[in-house]
């Protein structure tokens, strides 16, 4: 039947190209669903504030496209993929959803990119960071967008690196997002020279670290990466703190810190950390002025995350209204064909293998005497150019790129 | 440097003390759960939302007044044994008598809604607590560096377990209390006011999931939804313990502190579902538990 549709939908699509008549927008409507971690360990860098995001997006783009309403749905995934691909597979097949966004734990979208791929539709996602999900996962139904392993090894660990920690441990979750992170930093580590003397995985999520630091303090590395997000990352940098793992001469990076992270860790036991971001709300007059008005919406500052989902559901918006239709390979050739520009990037470009490129940050916490208030976090070290940034489509294992 | 499986003395003892400082955790809080299912046959879903509330309260009252970390100590667990009371007062005491299940389900949803609540209104991050000046640093024992505070966290445990095993084994309130749940009726004849004494345990045992909670607020991320992930654990610790046995509660709580922590220093994937395992060939081989009384 799935196939049946699959077959029809394109054939109509393709009549239609071919006569140069308008394609049509199913149901006269564009149906976003929102799918993320809404009330786990993942909530505050995207969750309920990132639906927000969207339908600001929404409404700044006028609440309707070509004539036709556009719906949200919300759904909570827990952070566990069966609950998300249920969830995915009612949306599709039952409530005709055309976008799926959001979606933070990497398990999460890899398992939602294939429904999305049986049943032709379109993914964003915008949260997860394993840079396997326009690798090895790839499929011609998602776009990854805000950032992923590969910049964020590229950023920190190569200026860690050469800043002179040439030996590494690496305290890893042990799921798809630590594993990929964990790999693309021994690839980075190892070019620029370095040597990882130790790995560790621990389980997802683990509330006390006392036990993984004293292991990686008695490694002797010089360097203790943590390749974990959320709770987990604060966890472990407040437990290095209070093990003295930093005053015994090893050097702590923090691969992937969001602000909301660091807020929540205080510049007083954050400072000096150097981290890897795809966005920060204080780079500009364009990031400044759109951070107000979430602040206002929201009463916190957005994540890269959450700049995202609304960068990213305007430029899905667009898409339909440049093509008239709301058909998922449509849209992303068009989305692929537009170079990006909006507050969240300047230059932006989604390859073939669905991968958003853009210029990324390298970023350092600020001092408690530079931070001006609770929200004046980071300073901008360098900025990371898009093509030096993101795996080079010459080294990508992705089916759908033509080598 | 000797080895043990590949693993350096010294890191093995680090690892061990370790084990011991969070297995004083799991000693207090399976011994609030081992009391109240004990003494009331309720089993208490709400104790690792009792125990998130316990360093909420901590950081909340330190935030709006000041309240500093000796004062929390005792305030914090005084107010959610506090809501404890009044849960009992409220609901609990509605489905006294029933099937385990109605308590089980009761105090989920408790649990649920206070963890709900709270996330709206705090998010997840988690919120800052600064350590007591008095503790921070620590000392260098040659296998390890220990921090003063995981020092006292292991010491203040063992004395407010051993004190919570005595009142209740020891003393003549134990006395009445444990008579009271065997026979409410004859109780009262003896003008004991049973009812109140319930409520009373219910709150002390919420009390003591609170005070880890304090001891947990320096250490640890304080978020909403710190109570759910250590909450199963610490069932499975009551369980291998015997469900109710008060000793047992305490000696399996640290005995497993340790299994996780070798757990964690030689196959560190397994440490979260090692407690597991061991529940399960404990239970194959004594369903009661390790100090429990057969039925």
């Amino acid at each position: 039947m799935t196939m049946m549709k699959k077959l029809l939908t394109s054939a109509v699509a393709s009549a239609m190209m071919a006569t140069g008549a308008q394609a049509a927008i199913s149901n006269d409507t564009v149906k976003i669903g929102y799918l993320a971690d809404m009330s786990g360990t993942y909530r505050d860098l995207a969750g309920p504030n990132g639906l927000k995001a969207m339908e600001m997006a929404i409404a700044d783009f006028g609440g309707e496209v070509n004539g036709a309403k556009i719906e949200v749905v919300s759904a909570d995934d827990r952070n566990s993929a069966d609950v998300a691909s249920s969830t995915v597979r009612r949306w599709v097949e039952n409530e005709d959803v055309d976008l799926v966004a959001g979606l933070v734990a990497s398990s999460v979208s890899i398992a939602v990119s294939d429904i999305l791929e049986e049943n032709g539709r379109l993914g964003i996602v915008s949260g997860s960071a394993a840079s396997s999900i326009t690798n090895e996962h790839c499929t011609p139904n998602h776009i990854h967008y805000v950032y992923d392993t590969y910049p964020l090894a590229n950023g920190t660990a190569s200026a860690v690196v050469k800043e002179g920690g040439k030996t590494w441990y690496v305290l890893t979750a042990d799921y798809a997002f630590g594993h990929a992170l964990e790999g693309d930093v021994t690839r980075v580590v190892e070019a620029n020279g370095g040597e990882i003397i130790g790995t560790l995985r621990h389980p997802f999520p683990t509330p006390d670290f006392s036990s993984f630091i004293l292991q990686a303090q008695a490694s002797g590395a010089d360097v203790v990466a943590l390749a974990n997000a959320g709770a987990d990352t604060t966890n472990a940098i407040n437990t290095a703190s209070e093990f003295g793992l930093t005053q015994s001469g090893q050097t702590l990076a923090a691969l992937l810190l969001f602000l909301n992270d660091v807020k929540a860790l205080g510049v007083e036991a954050a400072q000096g950390i150097q981290l890897t971001t795809g966005w920060y709300w204080d780079m500009n007059d364009e990031t400044r002025a759109w951070s107000d008005r979430f602040m206002e919406e929201t009463g916190a500052r957005p994540t890269m995350i959450h700049a995202g989902v609304y960068s990213s559901t305007m430029q899905y918006l667009k898409a339909i209204e440049a093509t008239g239709s709301d058909d998922a390979q449509t849209v992303r050739k068009q989305m692929m064909n537009t170079p990006i520009n909006d507050m969240f990037t300047k230059n932006g470009v989604i390859r073939e293998d669905g991968r958003m490129v853009h210029d990324m940050y390298l970023a350092e916490v600020k001092t408690p005497a530079e931070s001006k208030n609770e929200w004046d976090l980071y300073k901008i070290l360098r900025t990371i150019p898009a093509e030096e940034a993101y795996r080079p489509l010459s080294e990508s294992k992705c089916p759908l790129v033509n080598k | 440097m000797s080895m043990i499986f590949g693993v350096p003395l010294a890191v093995l003892s680090g690892q061990l003390l370790i084990g011991v400082i969070n297995g004083a955790f799991y000693a207090l809080l399976s011994l609030g759960l081992a009391v109240i299912f004990g003494l009331l046959k309720i089993i208490n879903f709400a104790h690792g939302a009792m125990y998130m509330l316990g360093a909420m309260v901590t950081v909340i009252m330190f935030d709006v007044m000041g309240v500093n970390y000796w004062v929390a100590l005792f305030m914090a667990p005084l107010l959610v044994g506090a809501v404890g009371v009044l849960i009992e007062y409220f609901l609990l005491r509605r489905i006294a008598g029933q099937d385990h299940i109605y308590s089980l389900l009761l105090t989920f949803g408790i649990a649920l809604l206070m963890q709900g609540v709270l996330t709206n209104i705090y998010g997840v991050s988690g919120l800052r607590y600064s350590m007591p000046d008095l503790f921070k640093g620590g000392i260098n024992l040659g296998f390890m560096f220990l921090p003063y505070y995981r020092a006292w966290v292991i010491g203040i445990a063992l004395v407010v377990c051993f004190g919570t095993w005595f009142m209740i084994e020891k003393t003549k309130l134990g006395a009445y209390l444990r008579a009271g749940t065997e026979d409410a009726q004859l109780m009262q004849g003896f003008g004991i006011n049973v009812p109140l004494l319930v409520s009373l345990t219910y709150g002390f045992g919420v009390a003591l999931a609170a005070f880890a909670g304090v001891l947990a607020a320096p250490i640890y991320s304080v978020t909403p939804v710190m109570g759910s992930h250590i909450l199963i654990t610490v069932f499975a610790v009551v369980v291998i313990g015997g469900m109710g046995s008060i000793s047992g509660a305490i000696i399996t709580g640290i005995l497993m502190g340790v299994v996780e922590g070798l757990t964690k220093t030689f196959y560190p994937p397994a440490s979260s579902a090692v407690i597991f395992l061991v529940m399960v060939v404990v239970l194959m081989f004594r369903p009661a538990g390790l100090f429990g009384k057969e039925a």
